[in-house]
């Protein structure tokens, strides 16, 4: 990684946990929406272990989408964004450094939050492992489908409820393959390894197309 | 290429003028065959009575929704590659259209569903992909009302469209993944028999009818908003006028 991108790694990393930031928000979310599912489904437990990875990943998904809508418009607003877009450095790559910052904000204490929750939903050992790696892998597609929707509505006032309904039919195979593969761990109708790989290749996919349109959307809102 | 010569707008309402008779003329046509074909015509299903006449409406509003989103992708393709001036008009105008023939086949679908499957809705895999093309259709319809300026909301959604057209055939493929994996096979199938031709061209003539349709609507919407974007920047320019000390209006491209 060149220094460039280290540096930005740092900044946007430290901007996200230090005051002000929102990184530990979603990790407050994702335990709020897990604590409301029981009441909704009530407190029956087997049914909770049957469709407890579903609702960890429904939760994730809700969580990342919440924090989304910060990923440029803090930087648009203090004028950062239009240095960054005018230093000359590719913009696909600076999205993909921001998105992986993000990401290791808001996703990760997602995914280091999930084995704890999986006591609350009844979760066997193997389940919960199994949803921990789905969402490993799973929670970096989320967050950078999601910075296209972040560009496009960076210009908007209120864009977050936007970015939620142009992003959440995006974000549908990464959140059926992340479900069928956890699923597949405990009930195995089919091998884990098969619905986790194409959740993999979902994941790369992400990482082509979500900067490279993150970026042309920035490109737009910018002139 | 003739598609240049019509990045003038003056010159394509030129030529809608002229087109635009004729199409629906022909639309109209069409369908007076095709619906006299499908109702009086074609005869009733053994097993599905009159129910089948469903078909008529539901199938090419079905395939429209699909074609459009194809346009709209097209249309975008040309805003970003080749900055057409009229793309993004095209692709604008083709997303209500869409959203609502998409609507259409949902409808139709459903209530073709209930005596058929007992039921107004199955998570099937192909209602499930339409229900999610109607909700991408509602979110770049969204996206163009939330943006002022319709150049920027024009590239914003071009974008958009071109990534929903990458991910498409992703979210066909999962949805009918998870729908093998949670309930196999519980539905009946079309392509089991070959249909009939009995059939077959009552379909076909009402496909060919809701393809003029959509033309004649898509060229009426591209030219009124031409003619919306012409209002605003006289708009812009009256008040720009009438106070002399703010920014001058910028002109718009596709004016």
């Amino acid at each position: 990684m060149s220094s460039w991108a280290a540096v930005l790694f740092r900044r946007d990393l430290r901007l996200s946990v230090r005051v002000g930031g929102s990184a530990l928000v979603g990790v407050l979310f994702f335990l709020a929406v897990v604590t409301v599912i029981p009441f909704g489904v009530g407190p029956d437990l087997n049914l909770l272990s049957r469709i407890g990875p579903a609702i960890l990943w429904i939760g994730a998904l809700l969580a990342t989408l919440l924090g989304l809508d910060r990923l440029f418009q803090a930087d648009r607003e203090d004028g950062t964004l239009d240095l960054m877009l005018m230093a000359g450095r590719p913009l696909e790559l600076l999205v993909l450094i921001k998105c992986l910052a993000h990401w290791v904000a808001t996703g990760l204490p997602l995914v280091i939050a999930a084995p704890l929750l999986g006591i609350f939903l009844n979760l066997d050992p193997v389940a919960t492992g199994s949803v921990t790696l789905t969402l490993l892998v799973g929670t970096p597609a989320l967050t950078l489908i999601g910075a296209i929707g972040a560009a496009l509505t960076v210009s908007l006032r209120r864009g977050g409820l936007l970015l939620a309904v142009l992003v959440i039919p995006l974000a549908i195979p990464v959140l059926i393959f992340g479900v069928s593969a956890a699923d597949a761990a405990i009930h195995d109708p089919v091998p884990f390894l098969t619905p986790f790989l194409i959740l993999c290749s979902l994941s790369l996919i992400a990482a082509v197309i979500g900067p490279l349109a993150a970026a042309a959307a920035l490109r737009f809102a910018g002139d | 290429m003739a598609i240049w010569d019509y990045a003038n707008p003056t010159r394509f309402l030129k030529l809608v003028q002229v087109v635009l008779p004729w199409l629906i003329g022909l639309c109209v046509i069409t369908f007076a065959a095709g619906l006299y074909m499908s109702f009086f015509v074609a005869p009733e299903d053994y097993q599905q009575g009159d129910t089948v006449r469903i078909m008529y409406i539901h199938v090419p509003a079905a395939w429209l929704s699909m074609m459009c989103y194809s346009i709209m992708a097209l249309s975008s393709l040309g805003t970003l590659v080749w900055k057409h001036p009229l793309a993004d008009v095209s692709a604008k105008s083709a997303a209500p259209i869409g959203a609502a023939f998409t609507f259409m086949a949902l409808v139709t679908g459903s209530l073709w569903g209930k005596p058929m499957w007992g039921t107004y809705w199955v998570w099937d895999a192909r209602l499930t992909s339409v229900l999610v093309l109607f909700i991408m259709y509602l979110g770049l319809m969204t996206l163009w009302r939330t943006m002022e300026d319709p150049i920027k909301a024009g590239k914003a959604a071009a974008v958009l469209t071109l990534v929903g057209a990458l991910n498409l055939p992703i979210i066909k493929f999962s949805v009918d993944w998870w729908n093998t994996l949670h309930q196999p096979a519980s539905v009946i199938r079309m392509d089991g028999p070959t249909i009939h031709p009995d059939i077959l061209w009552p379909l076909l003539v009402m496909a060919l009818g809701f393809t003029l349709l959509f033309f004649v609507l898509h060229l009426m919407a591209m030219r009124n908003e031409i003619l919306r974007r012409r209002v605003r920047a006289l708009r812009l320019r009256a008040a720009s006028a009438a106070q002399p000390g703010t920014a001058a209006a910028t002109a718009q491209p596709a004016e």
